[in-house]
């Protein structure tokens, strides 16, 4: 119907365009058919409406409820009660917080340098760059809860092959996912295993488009190859690289899989790998907390949007 | 190539290894895990048990004759296949439309699908679900996958359609093409492998979801990553079988990436040098 709307709609928008001559090819497209526009959009807008935007509003209606356990279980308005609940729960919840903003700064930085150095390194072309590209794309699509269980299996405390390499060398041999301190660090670091060549391509793309002559200049002025790093490309390359970072951060922010596969529900015994995304998944499946969960999800999902605020501008003064 | 027009290249042999380090890095991991599954469960946990074994196919053979692996993979194709389709049916003519139009405003939807958390809209969908007696079935598999898929989609074609000359669909459209046949016939066609890599991306990350379908599937439409998941805790007592399993996940993914290298990397990419 809305091919039949199309052609009985062109007549009129190409009478509509105001002396025939000079219509200007991105005109006539803007005025052609908004009626069909709209039919292209609306089953992708409805689905966006129906599946996100719908729930987040009922997430925000029962963050003010106290819904628990049964989900056809009625539920009545406490106001703002799992707020402050949360807010005040130093033993979970403000942990978590901390768990997910190490995670996130540590991982995210981590990645950030060794992603630009590796983008660097491989800047300019060289012989088998399409396999070395090749590699680089595999940790990034291969299945978490697989990456998961290959490090479960390389870091075994007692049969891995990560500690028999440390023990060869005369290093002490760690408990690695075994240990309530080692845990997060080390699941940062797989994290960075798994997400750096994402950083580096990003940049890789970034540094496709940089033009070559700022660069020949400062050469020609005698800069050397730091100073025309320093100088030069970081400042060009600032918006890819605030790009590639803030896309970071949103998704290490919201890690899930690696944790949950690694440690189990909680995080752990100890809750030692416990971030929000973990602590709200085990609100609600665990305990059936939906009225509280729905709470942290509300401030987790603010502090998301606050972050990716923050880190737009800030680099805007920094660059300079 | 833009910058190689100047200065002496220091110390090649150098980069060269440097490169080969990171190299090895990145891929040994996998090459452990594929080689831990052909392994006996006493060389699996025998560390001095290298790169160089006799091979065995027993655990390969144990994961497959079991039935539930098979069907876990089945369930995760059946899934992914469906959630990219119905995706990719609802999102690239929006995103041609995005990008025609330039609707950025309404573009920029996206991003919100990006940032919230899947966590917070898991809430919601299980207690809407579960009421309507909808948690388990392949229905809001699909669904939940789409929420990932379609996102991805609008962001990879709008972009890849901003890109694309309009010349073409204009004289289409001067030729008397309605504006839906200039998309139908010029500009789809021109965009197949923006399609096809965005579809692909889409797939594989359905392929490699682990939370929606941990809520949302029930024994017979458990996915993968689920049954994965479930083997950990007897990894203990059979290394090689949750290896071998881990494997047959992983090995379509290396093989798309070999197949579809630079396509992919330029879909992952896609609209970050835009800032």
């Amino acid at each position: 119907m809305s091919v039949t709307s199309a052609a009985a709609r062109r007549p009129a928008s190409t009478r509509g365009t105001r002396g025939t001559r000079g219509a200007r090819p991105q005109r006539s497209f803007e005025q052609a058919n908004r009626r069909l526009k709209w039919a292209m959009l609306t089953p992708a807008l409805a689905f966006v409406g129906l599946m996100i935007v719908f729930p987040l509003v009922f997430t925000l209606n029962l963050a003010f409820t106290d819904a628990f356990g049964a989900v056809n279980a009625g539920k009545g308005y406490i106001g703002l009660r799992n707020f402050t609940d949360a807010l005040t729960d130093v033993r979970r919840f403000w942990p978590a917080v901390g768990r997910t903003a190490a995670f996130t700064a540590g991982a995210v930085l981590i990645e950030t340098v060794l992603g630009l150095a590796l983008a660097m390194l491989m800047r300019r072309p060289f012989r088998g760059s399409r396999w070395v590209r090749t590699i680089l794309i595999i940790p990034l699509l291969t299945t978490p809860v697989a990456v998961g269980i290959l490090w479960l299996l390389i870091l075994d405390p007692t049969n891995g092959i990560a500690n028999h390499l440390l023990t060869s060398v005369g290093l002490p041999p760690q408990e690695f996912l075994g240990s309530v301190g080692q845990s997060l660090p080390v699941l940062m670091l797989i994290d960075v295993w798994q997400w750096t060549p994402m950083m580096t391509l990003l940049l890789l793309a970034g540094l496709a488009t940089l033009p070559a002559e700022p660069e020949e200049a400062a050469h020609v002025d005698g800069a050397g190859r730091w100073q025309r790093f320093r100088f030069v490309v970081l400042p060009m390359l600032f918006p890819t690289l605030a790009t590639a970072l803030i896309l970071r951060a949103i998704d290490a922010l919201k890690t899930f899989d690696i944790l949950y596969a690694t440690k189990g529900p909680g995080g752990g015994s100890d809750f030692e790998v416990e971030t929000l995304n973990v602590y709200a998944y085990g609100l609600t499946f665990d305990y059936q907390e939906y009225g509280l969960a729905s709470a942290v999800l509300v401030l987790f999902t603010l502090a998301i949007v606050g972050v990716v605020v923050l880190l737009r501008r800030r680099p805007g003064r920094k660059s300079a | 190539m833009i910058a190689a027009g100047y200065g002496r290249r220091a110390l090649p042999w150098l980069r060269g290894a440097l490169i080969t380090i990171v190299c090895l890095i990145f891929v040994l991991p996998i090459v452990w895990l594929f080689a831990a599954a052909f392994k006996t469960n006493v060389q699996v946990t025998d560390p001095t048990v290298g790169l160089i074994f006799s091979p065995t196919l027993d655990n390969f053979r144990n994961v497959l004759a079991d039935g539930e692996v098979v069907a876990a993979l089945r369930n995760s194709l059946i899934v992914g296949v469906v959630s990219t389709v119905l995706s990719a049916i609802i999102a690239v003519p929006a995103a041609w439309a995005v990008g025609r139009f330039r609707m950025h405003r309404t573009g920029s939807l996206v991003l919100v699908a990006r940032i919230v958390p899947a966590i917070s809209l898991l809430v919601p969908w299980y207690y809407l679900f579960a009421q309507a007696g909808l948690v388990g079935s392949y229905t809001v598999l699909v669904l939940s996958h789409m929420f990932v898929s379609v996102p991805l989609i609008l962001w990879i074609m709008i972009g890849f359609f901003e890109g694309l000359p309009t010349e073409l669909e204009e004289a289409a459209r001067t030729d008397g093409l309605s504006v839906f046949g200039a998309f139908w016939r010029i500009a789809l066609p021109l965009a197949a492998p923006g399609t096809t890599t965005a579809s692909v991306l889409a797939f594989i990350f359905s392929w490699n979801n682990f939370m929606f379908a941990l809520i949302f599937s029930d024994e017979d439409t458990q996915t993968a990553p689920v049954t994965l998941f479930h083997f950990i805790s007897y990894a203990s007592t059979d290394w090689g079988g949750l290896m071998a399993a881990a494997s047959l996940m992983t090995v379509p993914v290396v093989i798309v990436a070999v197949l579809g290298q630079k396509y992919l990397v330029a879909g992952l990419t896609a609209g970050a040098t835009k800032g």
